[in-house]
């Protein structure tokens, strides 16, 4: 089980948490002006490394907030800064 | 026949001294006619496909560990054809039919047991989803059955269906086709057979990079130096999108840990597959008499083959509102895989961007049944250069046009 550094209550077990995957996916501003392609990278297509990866997790049984953290996939080992 | 009766006999007189390794151990050429990834399941049927079917056997498949050693063999073996929507019903049926005379055309023993898939309805949502599904099946010319609570019951005994219960058991599907088999033996099956046909298997051989010239694949590099290909096929389940990324395009993956877990051997006690998806556990009991269980994945990114306690807590106690009297059965062990969760829950089989680069992958918790079908379509694509036409539906460009293949909302789905 992972022990996940909420910012706003401190270390919390994984079982308080939902996972929100990648971060920094951003909602394109004119969704009309996209190809067909374009909108599908954007709502489907996901980088998935094996490695460092920077994902949002909503603390749902605590503060209720989401937060981004960088944690490795190969080694869940979770960045402090 | 390699595996008769009669060689049996001879190699137990003789102290099992005669028995040959089942593949050789390949090292790899620099070129190739066909070279593909990963040698779990999925890629050695292709392998073996493109011979049989195609007459190709100028072809390697390439395995970063040992073969096998994949989700092929940490699965849970569950194996069935009824899924909802007609393309993957022709799709999953088409395998099912190519394991009911695998054994055989392997002369490998493949322990495949059509002991009957149980899908357990809770609610009233699962009742009318379970029956329209047994409707849509029975149109595609799948076998598929309605069971009320005392005919669950009937055919499998241990299930508790009284009423009362927290979850209610207020009836199940029933595919009597469906069943499990021995996982590693169908990889090593159909390594054998795709071997004796000439094709390399090459074990502890990573691809690392693809050479790509005018947007056409030429070759891989790997950790055995490069080799050069006329088309690769990338079967690598988990890491697909590792290879994708290597290759410069993304997927519509995501990266999880599926865990699985045995208990310690009983005597024959369920005679059947049971799946629920409401209280969300899969249950078999193997040949050796371990209940083999498994449930839903680890909600986060993962490569690392193992999740967290809280999951196997959970998929415990979803076994025991099912079978009170499993309460002090010991577990065993207990491991993970890395699947390939598509948004859909339908596999991708087809072109990538880059020319004679194709993929097959997505099939996410549930590929073990398709590994003959997966094979045969993928096999075609790779000879022809074109899908077969039951693999067409399930091309990457479906995530553009909008014509998804929705398994997660037809329920039945994983495993
Ligand atoms: C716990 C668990 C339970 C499951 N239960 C069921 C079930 O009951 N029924 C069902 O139908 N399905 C089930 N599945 C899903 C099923 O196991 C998979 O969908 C299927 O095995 C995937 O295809 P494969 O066998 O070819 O994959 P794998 O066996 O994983 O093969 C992929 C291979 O690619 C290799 N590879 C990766 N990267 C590289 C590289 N760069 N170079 C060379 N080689 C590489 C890997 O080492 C691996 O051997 C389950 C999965 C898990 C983990
Ligand atoms: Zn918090």
């Amino acid at each position: 089980m992972l022990l996940i550094p909420c910012p706003f209550c401190g270390p919390r077990d994984e079982v308080e948490f939902r996972y929100g995957g990648e971060a920094g996916i951003v909602r394109p501003k004119d969704p009309d002006a996209l190809s067909d392609a374009e909108w599908a990278d954007y709502l489907y297509m996901r980088h998935n490394p094996k490695g460092r990866l920077e994902e949002r997790w909503f603390h749902v049984h605590g503060c209720r907030r989401w937060f981004t953290i960088a944690r490795s996939t190969a080694t869940h080992e979770i960045e402090r800064e | 026949m390699r595996y008769s009766f009669l060689t049996l006999a001879r190699e137990a007189l003789s102290g099992h001294r005669g028995w040959r390794p089942l593949w050789r151990d390949a090292a790899p050429r620099g070129r190739y006619e066909v070279v593909i990834v990963g040698a779990g399941g999925h890629g050695l049927a292709t392998a073996y496909y493109l011979a049989r079917n195609h007459g190709i056997t100028d072809v390697a498949v390439l395995e970063k560990g040992w073969l096998g050693g994949g989700n092929t063999a940490r699965n849970t073996t569950i194996v069935r054809s009824n899924y909802l929507w007609d393309e993957s019903a022709a799709l999953y049926e088409h395998s099912l039919k190519l394991w009911e005379g695998l054994a055989e055309e392997l002369d490998f023993n493949l322990m495949f047991s059509q002991r009957g898939v149980l899908n357990l309805a809770h609610n009233l949502h699962d009742v009318r989803e379970g029956r329209r599904r047994v409707e849509a099946n029975r149109r595609n010319g799948i076998d598929a059955e309605w069971l009320g609570p005392a005919e669950v019951k009937k055919l499998c005994p241990p299930i508790d269906v009284s009423p009362t219960a927290r979850y209610p058991v207020l009836g199940a599907t029933l595919q009597r086709r469906g069943g499990v088999a021995r996982h590693d033996a169908v990889a090593w099956g159909y390594a054998r057979a795709a071997d004796a046909r000439g094709v390399d298997i090459v074990e502890n051989c990573e691809v690392t990079g693809f050479r790509i010239e005018a947007g056409r694949v030429r070759g891989v590099e790997t950790t055995r130096g490069y080799i050069a290909a006329n088309r690769v096929g990338l079967v690598a389940a988990g890491h697909s999108s590792v290879l994708a990324a290597l290759a410069g395009f993304r997927l519509p993956i995501q990266s999880h840990p599926l865990q699985a877990l045995v208990s310690e051997p009983l005597k024959p006690v369920l005679p059947c597959v049971v799946m629920s998806n409401a209280v969300h556990v899969y249950v078999s009991q193997s040949d050796k008499g371990e209940l083999v269980i498994g449930a839903g994945i680890d909600a986060y990114n993962s490569y690392a083959q193992r999740g967290a306690f809280h999951v196997i807590e959970s998929q415990m106690g979803a076994l025991l509102e099912l079978f009170p009297t499993f309460s002090r059965l010991k577990m065993m062990r207990s491991w993970g895989g890395i699947v390939d969760v598509c948004p859909d829950a339908s596999p991708i089989i087809g072109k990538t961007p880059i020319e004679n680069l194709f993929i097959n992958c997505g099939w996410g918790t549930g590929g073990f049944k398709a590994t003959p079908g997966s094979g045969w379509v993928f096999a075609h694509l790779l000879a022809t250069g074109e899908p077969h036409p039951l693999a067409a539906p399930f091309a990457l460009e479906r995530f553009s046009t909008g014509v998804l293949v929705d398994e997660h909302g037809a329920a039945a789905v994983a495993h």
